[in-house]
């Protein structure tokens, strides 16, 4: 019997309002797999991702999630996924375990109550990413990482198969970066795939099975992770360091702005 | 001055149940808006001589289901399409208000700042099933609510009927506006439902916690507001509103000194660090 990919993506093509942002593009992502999506700020790679999980509208081609058409893919519980940051955070105070049970409405439905079931996912999720103590705090007074953590254990609450994850170390603390790691190391070593974006790996290096390269829209390598020193010698290069979280990020500041929006 | 008190009451309690979500989206001033396209509503009722409350009600959902669609298309060119919708609502309801056969200033002023002194047992059933079906509907749906309203996409990755819960929030809006339309007017409206939110979220740490504050504010407002109105011969509606914004004013002093006398207790008093780099005089 023949093992259905998670994802899999052929000929994508995507764009906003007449430009085009990804042309002709495939990846297919196996089960147990773990696959970083890299590329400059602007080379469509979160783009890419979006459009995986339904938030951006496909122009050609055909996604399959877990071997279903996305179109009719309705079974998101097995579907994780960790935003770049929290949302809009307004003033209405959010305590950490209001914010990851969100992650259980994927599994019991907007018209059941929380059960004591729920009540366990999150307390897990929590311990899984080393804020259990925080669970009635606030979640703005948590450091960056902390509330990337946050979303990583409300995207675990749900026992999804499948992680999906935008950008998940961008400007967060070393120590952070490795909680990050260690949790998502657990989640792979449970049989999950995982498919992340991200600007430099950092810690999550070693965990990674395959790098797939994205420039301008198309997909310009895919296999191993490639090493920082080869890496460097690109032209358009990911400065990877993990003590050197800021002077990275500032490389977008001189990225072509008519291809940062899209990103 | 009963049935004044008890719809006050109702209005206190749930107009704040559904402005914690609007808050949280950062659409404070939305129920604002809808209160002026109800307007128009009220209109239409007097010039059709139906009751104004169900046109304004019906007129109310379509605008509210309308701002929606205008927000989910992007929020850019949204801002100004609402702008156009409220102003339309509020000319287009005085428009027709002189119209009608009631053609007096006097209900106009009823509709925009409230007269819960004309209100009739009819209205107060109305007011009270109304409310809570939408008192109901905001407790019931609360995790699914939160959740998109504290991150949409989110929201519509976890398989979530986003669609249909922000349609859900419109008409529930609508018609808590409507039905608020006789305690406090269509022009304070959206203060029964924020400041309350605002108040409570001062002293609060949780989603849930200020919910409830919020809606225990609503309601002392509310109440308070009628019995000190009536003492004090004022209008009941602005009433309400200043007393609800007097809690805010004490709960933000109050939560401000708190924290600082934390402050103090926690931590002796630290000598200021030289800073890293002295700059040599030339």
């Amino acid at each position: 019997m023949q093992v259905t990919s998670v994802v899999e993506v052929k000929r994508a093509a995507v764009g906003y309002e007449g430009r085009e942002i990804l042309h002709d593009v495939s990846l297919t992502v196996e089960p147990g797999e773990v696959v970083a999506v890299l590329g400059a700020n602007g080379s469509g790679k979160s783009t890419l991702i979006r459009t995986i999980l339904g938030l951006v509208p496909l122009r050609r081609g055909e996604i399959d999630l877990f071997g279903t058409p996305q179109r009719k893919f309705r079974d998101w519980a097995r579907v994780g996924y960790v935003p770049q940051r929290l949302g809009a955070g307004s003033g209405v105070p959010a305590t950490v375990g209001e914010v990851v049970s969100s992650g259980r409405l994927a599994r019991r439905g907007i018209f059941r109550m929380a059960g004591a079931a729920d009540r366990q996912a999150v307390k897990d999720a929590l311990t899984a990413v080393g804020l259990l103590d925080r669970y009635s705090d606030p979640v703005s007074t948590l450091s960056g990482g902390q509330q990337q953590r946050t979303l990583i254990a409300r995207a675990l609450a749900g026992k999804p198969d499948l992680l999906v994850l935008d950008e998940p170390t961008a400007g967060v603390d070393a120590g952070s970066q490795e909680a990050f790691a260690a949790a998502l190391g657990r989640f792979r070593s449970e049989g999950g795939t995982i498919l992340l974006v991200a600007h430099e790996l950092g810690p999550l290096r070693p965990l990674i099975d395959r790098a797939v390269v994205v420039h301008e829209g198309r997909i310009a390598y895919e296999g191993p992770p490639p090493e920082p020193a080869g890496h460097h010698a690109e032209p358009d290069h990911d400065h990877v360091h993990p003590h050197a979280v800021q002077p990275a990020a500032g490389i977008c500041e001189w990225a072509p702005t008519d291809r940062i929006a899209a990103n | 001055m009963m049935r004044a008190l008890a719809g006050a009451l109702i209005i206190g309690l749930v107009a704040p149940s559904l402005g914690i979500y609007l808050v949280q989206r950062r659409l404070s001033l939305i129920g604002d808006g809808i209160g002026h396209v109800a307007l128009t509503g009220v209109g239409v009722g007097l010039l059709l001589n139906q009751s104004p409350v169900l046109t304004a009600v019906i007129v109310a959902a379509i605008g509210a289901v309308g701002v929606e669609l205008i927000r989910e298309r992007g929020r850019t060119s949204g801002d100004l399409a609402l702008a156009l919708l409220f102003y339309g609502g509020i000319a287009g309801g005085v428009v027709l208000v002189s119209l009608s056969d009631d053609a007096s200033s006097n209900s106009l002023v009823q509709y925009l700042f409230g007269s819960l002194i004309t209100t009739s047992p009819q209205d107060i059933a109305v007011i009270a099933v109304l409310g809570g079906a939408v008192l109901f509907a905001m407790l019931m749906f609360r995790p699914a609510l939160f959740a998109v309203s504290n991150d949409e996409e989110y929201a519509k990755v976890s398989g979530l009927p986003v669609r249909a819960l922000n349609l859900l929030m419109a008409v529930t809006t609508a018609v808590t506006v409507t039905i608020a339309m006789r305690t406090v007017g269509l022009l304070l409206i959206s203060a029964l439902m924020v400041i309350p939110v605002a108040a409570a979220q001062q002293v609060t740490r949780g989603f849930r916690t200020t919910m409830a504050a919020a809606m225990a504010i609503g309601l002392f407002a509310a109440g308070s507001g009628i019995v000190v109105s009536a003492e004090a011969d004022t209008p009941p509606g602005a009433t309400t509103v200043v007393l609800a914004l007097a809690v805010f004013v004490a709960l933000t002093v109050g939560a401000v000194g708190w924290r600082v006398v934390q402050r103090r207790r926690a931590e002796p008093p630290r000598e200021i660090e030289p800073p890293d780099v002295v700059l040599q005089k030339a």
